[in-house]
């Protein structure tokens, strides 16, 4: 793909735990445009938020290739990768427990430039974080304020000026609205919109909220307990989903509307444990529609129209 | 409405007391509900749902917390005259509580079947072994195996922890349920089993319910009238059609605009502006006038009284009656 600033290729992280290998990520493949979103979609435990710190190398990939402007990730040492953190960085969850309650909120957005020692006077300094914070629409005033004495929007802009900071190129957006209230929620999304816009940021934006994913991606991938089941351009997902798990997970989601009538799919039981996960196909248990093949054979992604992947044996024949 | 009312709630007001500041949690709060019907609460953080679902329980925290004034009236007797005796044999039996978290709901040291039991021993005069049985035929009902139930909390899952306790909350057939966001803990495809269960009980059993939740897609889906809070007050209430297909306050349509649509594609919500006003300096006039895009002179100093724009559809908003629009 031409203008690729982000490929990830075989991505696999294991976790050793008591009762066995936990596979978080298994065998995951996707590349990221410049400029793009991806929405990276599924339910708690399937891995998404995983290959957001994998790729930043937060955690260490059990194996796999991490390619980000040419350079692999994964193989750096200490000091390129203290380099390489500038051109990617990462939002996360909790605006709550992910700002250090004893940094001032210009402590905290100065941080980064104070680590990469970017910044050759204390006048230069200064100038920086009061400009990240116009960025990111943050009063001049809260510049002493600590993060308690902060609302969660407000925080959460906290956390953006920091990881834009250093002008990265990329950034993990960890479901960075899941914690605001609606109304706060829009005002953020909106943010990022536009940031995205004016610095020319690519995203891969994590989050279990498929109307706020569709909102805000290019692309869309579907998670399952550790695998890619269905990668595909935004419109055409919503439009014709085809691995069974998007269906019910489509379906699921509450529409705020009266007019649309929802044939829901409910789907039995839970998400299955990852650790030492069953042969064949990860989502077989809770599956309608499964085969005796689903339950011997892993199914790969394979292009079903251009540009939409799935991995379903039913899309086989 | 006529006078088959369940539950009727008059003139609410609640603050929460500390040295320097008095926040107004609630205040001068009217709802009411009939027999079998679900009313969905909506609102943001600290708009005062459970506070205000919390005072019906009697079991907010006092200190701090201050029931000034008003009345819950429950078939016709008001609860906030009942002794602390009186009210226990009215919680769980007349009127349960589904919790936000189920993780933490659940006592973690005894096995659910036991703690579905305690409910029905409490209440119902039977023996150790019919509760525990009717305990098991509960968890059947909300779709557990009756032999899980000699398991403990930590052991299930946090769907199946939920149904665990809708059934304890369902045990001695309540008329009057209240679930205070009963599955925003929970995954989407977990979400859908639960509201389904729900729904399918409320049939059933035709049980009255408060829904608190802040998400629209549900009370399209679950509820019959939604009353919708912001800062301590209703600002609008009405069925579901009416907040749906009229609404009336500029809020609510807020509220609607700030959620993303799946079917049609946006380029940019548009969010409310500015954020909830600090509960103990609620600003003057209207709560919501500092956040409003039509907000006038007239809405910073006058209070609004409720407006009826149709039968059953009240919106506290001065503008109410030109669509919420001076300009309109």
């Amino acid at each position: 793909m031409p203008n690729t600033l982000l490929e990830v290729k075989h991505l696999k992280k294991y976790f050793n735990t008591k009762a066995g290998l936990l596979h978080a990520v298994d065998d995951v493949s996707f590349s990221i445009a410049k400029g793009e979103t991806l929405g990276l979609v599924g339910e708690s435990g399937c891995g998404k938020s995983t290959i957001g710190r994998a790729i930043l190398r937060l955690h260490e990939p059990t194996s796999g290739e991490v390619i980000l402007d040419g350079t692999d990730v994964t193989k750096l040492n200490k000091q390129e990768l203290r380099e390489l953190r500038r051109k990617m960085q990462i939002v996360f969850q909790d605006p709550y427990s992910s700002l250090d309650g004893r940094k001032s909120v210009f402590e905290s957005i100065g941080e980064p430039l104070v680590i990469q020692k970017v910044c050759k006077s204390k006048a230069e300094y200064e100038k920086r974080v009061y400009e990240l914070m116009e960025t990111v629409g943050l009063a001049e005033r809260l510049v002493n304020a600590y993060p308690h004495e902060l609302d969660g929007g407000r925080r959460q802009r906290v956390g953006i000026a920091r990881a834009l900071a250093l002008n990265p190129s990329f950034l993990v957006l960890d479901e960075p609205v899941s914690a605001l209230d609606v109304s706060i929620q829009a005002q953020v999304l909106n943010l990022m919109q536009k940031l995205q816009k004016d610095l020319g940021l690519t995203y891969l934006f994590i989050s279990h909220n498929l109307s706020v994913v569709k909102h805000i991606s290019d692309r869309i991938a579907v998670m399952y307990l550790g695998r890619m089941v269905e990668f595909s351009d935004c419109r055409a997902l919503f439009k014709n989903p085809l691995h069974p798990y998007t269906k019910a997970l489509l379906s699921a989601v509450p529409i705020p509307r009266l007019d649309v009538k929802q044939e829901r799919i409910l789907l039995e039981g839970d998400v299955p444990s990852p650790v030492n996960p069953a042969p064949g196909c990860r989502f077989a248990s809770r599956c309608a529609s499964c085969m005796e093949i689903c339950r011997e054979k892993q199914p790969e992604l394979q292009e079903i129209e251009p540009g939409h992947f799935a991995a379903c044996h039913l899309l086989n024949d | 409405m006529n006078g088959d009312k369940l539950l009727e709630i008059k003139n609410l007001t609640v603050h929460y007391e500390s040295f320097d500041a008095t926040v107004h949690a609630v205040e001068n709060l009217n709802l009411s509900l009939r027999h079998g019907e679900t009313l969905g609460l909506v609102g943001e953080t600290g708009a005062g749902k459970t506070t205000t679902v919390k005072s019906v329980m009697r079991i907010l925290p006092d200190p701090p917390a201050k029931i000034v004034s008003g009345e819950i009236l429950f078939d016709g007797q008001d609860l906030l005259k009942l002794s602390v005796k009186e009210m226990r044999k009215i919680r769980g039996k007349q009127i349960s509580m589904i919790f936000q978290d189920p993780m933490t709901s659940l006592n973690p040291v005894m096995t659910v079947a036991e703690q579905i039991a305690e409910v029905i021993r409490l209440h119902e005069k039977c023996s150790k072994k019919d509760a525990h049985k009717k305990a098991c035929d509960m968890l059947e009902l909300v779709g557990i195996r009756p032999e899980r139930g000699s398991d403990y909390p930590h052991q299930f899952s946090g769907g199946m922890k939920q149904r665990v306790v809708i059934a304890m909350a369902l045990a001695c057939n309540p008329r009057f349920l209240i679930a205070d966001e009963p599955t925003t803990a929970l995954d989407v495809t977990i979400q859908a089993q639960v509201l389904e269960l729900m729904k399918r009980l409320k049939a059933q059993y035709q049980t009255a319910m408060i829904m608190i939740t802040h998400d629209l897609g549900i009370v399209a889906d679950i509820c019959d009238y939604v009353a919708i809070m912001y800062a301590g007050e209703v600002v609008e209430y009405g069925t579901r059609e009416h907040i749906f297909n009229h609404t009336g306050h500029p809020y609510t349509r807020g509220l609607f605009a700030c959620i993303p649509d799946i079917f049609t594609d946006q380029n940019e919500l548009e969010p409310i502006n500015g954020l909830t006003p600090d509960p103990t300096q609620l600003p003057e006039g209207c709560r919501f006038h500092p956040r409003c895009p039509h907000a006038t002179e007239r809405c910073a100093k006058e209070h609004p009284e409720n407006i009826e724009l149709a039968p059953g559809h009240f919106v506290a908003c001065h503008l109410a009656n030109k669509g919420g629009n001076e300009n309109a």
